[in-house]
């Protein structure tokens, strides 16, 4: 480069310097916006629509179904196919609607999502803090457990609870949603109190705490995200089970999800589309409201550890 | 019986096939502060871990105040420990983290509340006895800290690099206050730094670690001016000490065509011969006038100069190697500028090559 044209360059960056200055103006209509901003309405439709399908359907009349427009709103809102899905559709001979799967989901849920997340949280900080010996095979041991396929274990267990006298029960398929939320939770509570400074854990000791005073006085109190965290992943696995609730229960406590599907597939008579979409929206009511409920504690307790708290 | 404060007798540590410290012994007396120095990895603040009670050794004995304490829980050993992070319980406030130890040791809440008030009064941290450690300075919350130690009533203060992560004024600082407090208080301390100033301003005696053994142990006068290994003379003393390879001959100390005098040097076992370093402290070389009387003196060239302000070191070449030396920061200095330095090497350390060891 001779030096004429690097006076000239540095000139013309000089007449530029002296135009108008501030950032750069922003088109809103650009090419890039469009793309993208059309990608994401698309994709959003896309997830959306059955959504709206579902709702719009089970707000009208058998008639109207009838006429096959599935996209189209409801001509007369009617609340009867929630009524119906609810306390009066039939399974079978009995036709007390889903009202008594969801108490039997209640009933199951609550215990497993409370004894699966104590035992698993206590595991977890044992193997966090407290090296004894054989933890690390001990943890190993567990963490393969998660690798395993339920289909395989279907049988023992079934002979299990038989044996221990409580197949068909409740409290069998409680036991058996806690054994199998064990692995997950046991690694995500391990994680997170590992995450913890170690340096308060000896301050503790030295301050005379013992395993469960740390526990309750030190550790608990610093772990609601990720306690929070792990409420969701039971409550929301436990809750959409269905493969356990089918083997491990009888129609009487049938947990929710398995009854909507008795409905839903039921071969009598006519289908009412209303019905189980009603059906189906109440079933799906419960984890969706535990995700709204607390989303944000949920992104914090997964960030959690990210940064230093 | 013995006065000793905390005896350690043999102490192994392995981490699997990895020896962290290895047939240790140390005797601590009764109010000693005991500073624990080395470089990162030396096992400063394992030992410390041992003593206190959060890792299980693998052998030897631990004695505090004459009771073997090898296998008790941390709590029951009489010892208090201030950490680096702080360590203080986050959903606490003040008041609750100096209270817990007493809590978890059931003593009655007069008791309690009187120990928290005198702890508070000592640290002069009254004021913030309500607030969470999250509303306290740095400086605040290792008073804290300190102060969780001093309520339980503890014969043993632990202090693993307590300072480290304070800015250097307020390090300076609460170091004093470290200080005042030992002499207040009078108890045993040890205390695990990397930090040699700290060390040095400290104790009464340091302990220099490396690869999980002690190197020397004594106070830090000793320490500074009689170092017994080439590591110790290396580690201690900023800027760092001179060492002129040569042998210790009939004549002196022969380096090339120098020839340094050995008169006076205090030898540790007798004289020797043999390959050895000339260890040399920078700020033991004298310029101008005051080196006339030194028993070693020489003309050297400045090839290059750091002003540090109250002193400038000046890098020069010695009998064919680099050497440094301190200067009065007002004396102004060019580079290539001759002068004349000398030194007395009775001040200096010979180590012979084979050992490492002072000669």
């Amino acid at each position: 480069m001779t030096l004429s044209t690097a006076i000239a360059g540095a000139d013309a960056v000089a007449s530029r310097l002296k135009g108008p200055q501030g950032p750069k103006p922003r088109k809103r209509f650009s090419r890039r916006n469009i793309f993208i901003y059309g990608t994401l309405i698309v994709v959003a439709l896309y997830y959306a629509l059955p959504l709206y399908v579902m709702i719009v359907t089970s707000l009208k009349g058998m008639p109207e179904i009838r006429l096959g427009n599935i996209f189209a709103p409801p001509v007369e809102i009617t609340f009867e196919p929630w009524v119906k899905a609810w306390s009066e559709a039939c399974t079978g001979l009995n036709c007390e609607g889903l009202s008594r799967g969801f108490w039997n989901s209640v009933r199951i849920t609550v215990p497993s999502v409370f004894l699966s997340i104590a035992i698993a949280s206590v595991n977890g900080y044992a193997l966090a803090n407290w090296k004894f010996k054989g933890a690390e095979a001990f943890f190993t041991i567990l963490i393969f457990g998660a690798f395993i396929p339920y289909q395989v274990m279907l049988y023992p267990i079934v002979i299990i609870l038989r044996e221990i006298g409580l197949y068909g029960t409740l409290w069998g398929l409680v036991l058996v949603h806690s054994i199998f939320g064990m692995p997950i939770l046991t690694l995500l509570f391990r994680n997170y109190f590992t995450s913890l400074p170690e340096e308060l854990f000896k301050a503790a000791r030295v301050d005379g705490a013992r395993f469960w005073g740390i526990y309750f006085r030190i550790m608990l109190p610093m772990s609601l995200p990720i306690f929070v965290v792990a409420m969701i992943i039971q409550v929301t696995g436990i809750w959409n089970d269905f493969l356990f609730g089918v083997v491990y229960t009888k129609p009487d406590t049938y947990p929710m999800t398995v009854q909507l599907n008795n409905i839903v597939n039921s071969v009598q008579g006519v289908k009412e589309y209303n019905v189980n979409m009603a059906a189906t929206i109440l079933t799906g009511l419960v984890p969706l409201t535990i995700y709204f409920v607390s989303g944000k504690l949920f992104v914090r307790g997964i960030a959690a550890g990210a940064v230093k708290g | 019986m013995t006065a000793n404060s905390v005896e350690i007798r043999g102490l192994d540590l392995a981490f699997g096939a990895v020896e962290v410290l290895k047939d240790l012994n140390l005797e601590i007396p009764e109010g000693e502060f005991l500073v624990l120095l080395g470089a990162s990895g030396c096992g400063k603040s394992t030992l410390l871990n041992c003593i206190a009670g959060l890792l299980d050794i693998t052998g030897g004995q631990i004695f505090i105040k004459d009771q073997n304490v090898t296998w008790a829980e941390p709590s029951q050993r009489g010892i208090g420990m201030v950490f680096q992070s702080y360590a203080l319980y986050p959903q606490m406030t003040v008041k609750g983290n100096l209270s817990f130890g007493l809590k978890n040791a059931r003593f009655a809440k007069a008791e309690i509340e009187e120990r928290v008030a005198r702890a508070a009064e000592i640290l002069q941290i009254q004021p913030l006895l309500d607030r969470k450690p999250a509303a306290l300075s740095g400086g605040q919350r290792q008073r804290v800290a300190i102060g969780r130690a001093l309520v339980r009533d503890v014969d043993v203060f632990l202090f693993d690099e307590p300072l480290s992560n304070l800015d250097a004024k307020l390090r300076a600082d609460l170091r004093v206050e470290i200080k005042r407090l030992h002499q207040k208080l009078r108890n045993t301390m040890i205390y695990v730094t990397h930090d040699q100033i700290e060390a040095m301003t400290l104790a009464d005696r340091i302990a220099i670690m490396r690869s999980g053994a002690i190197q020397q142990l004594g106070s830090p006068d000793e320490i500074y001016n009689r170092p017994r290994t080439k590591y110790v003379a290396e580690f201690i003393g900023s800027p760092a000490m001179n060492f002129i390879d040569g042998v210790v001959a009939e004549r002196g100390f022969a380096a090339g065509d120098t020839t340094i005098p050995l008169d006076g040097y205090g030898w540790a076992d007798g004289p020797k011969q043999g390959p050895a370093w000339l260890g040399i402290r920078p700020e033991h070389v004298a310029t101008g006038e005051l080196a006339q009387g030194k028993p070693f003196r020489q003309e050297i060239t400045v090839e290059l100069f750091e002003p540090m302000g109250a002193d400038t070191l000046v890098w020069t070449t010695l009998a064919g190697q680099p050497f440094h030396f301190n200067l009065d920061g007002q004396h102004k200095v060019a580079t290539g500028d001759r002068m004349t330095i000398g030194f007395d090497s009775a001040r200096g350390s010979l180590f012979g090559k084979d050992t490492e060891l002072r000669l």
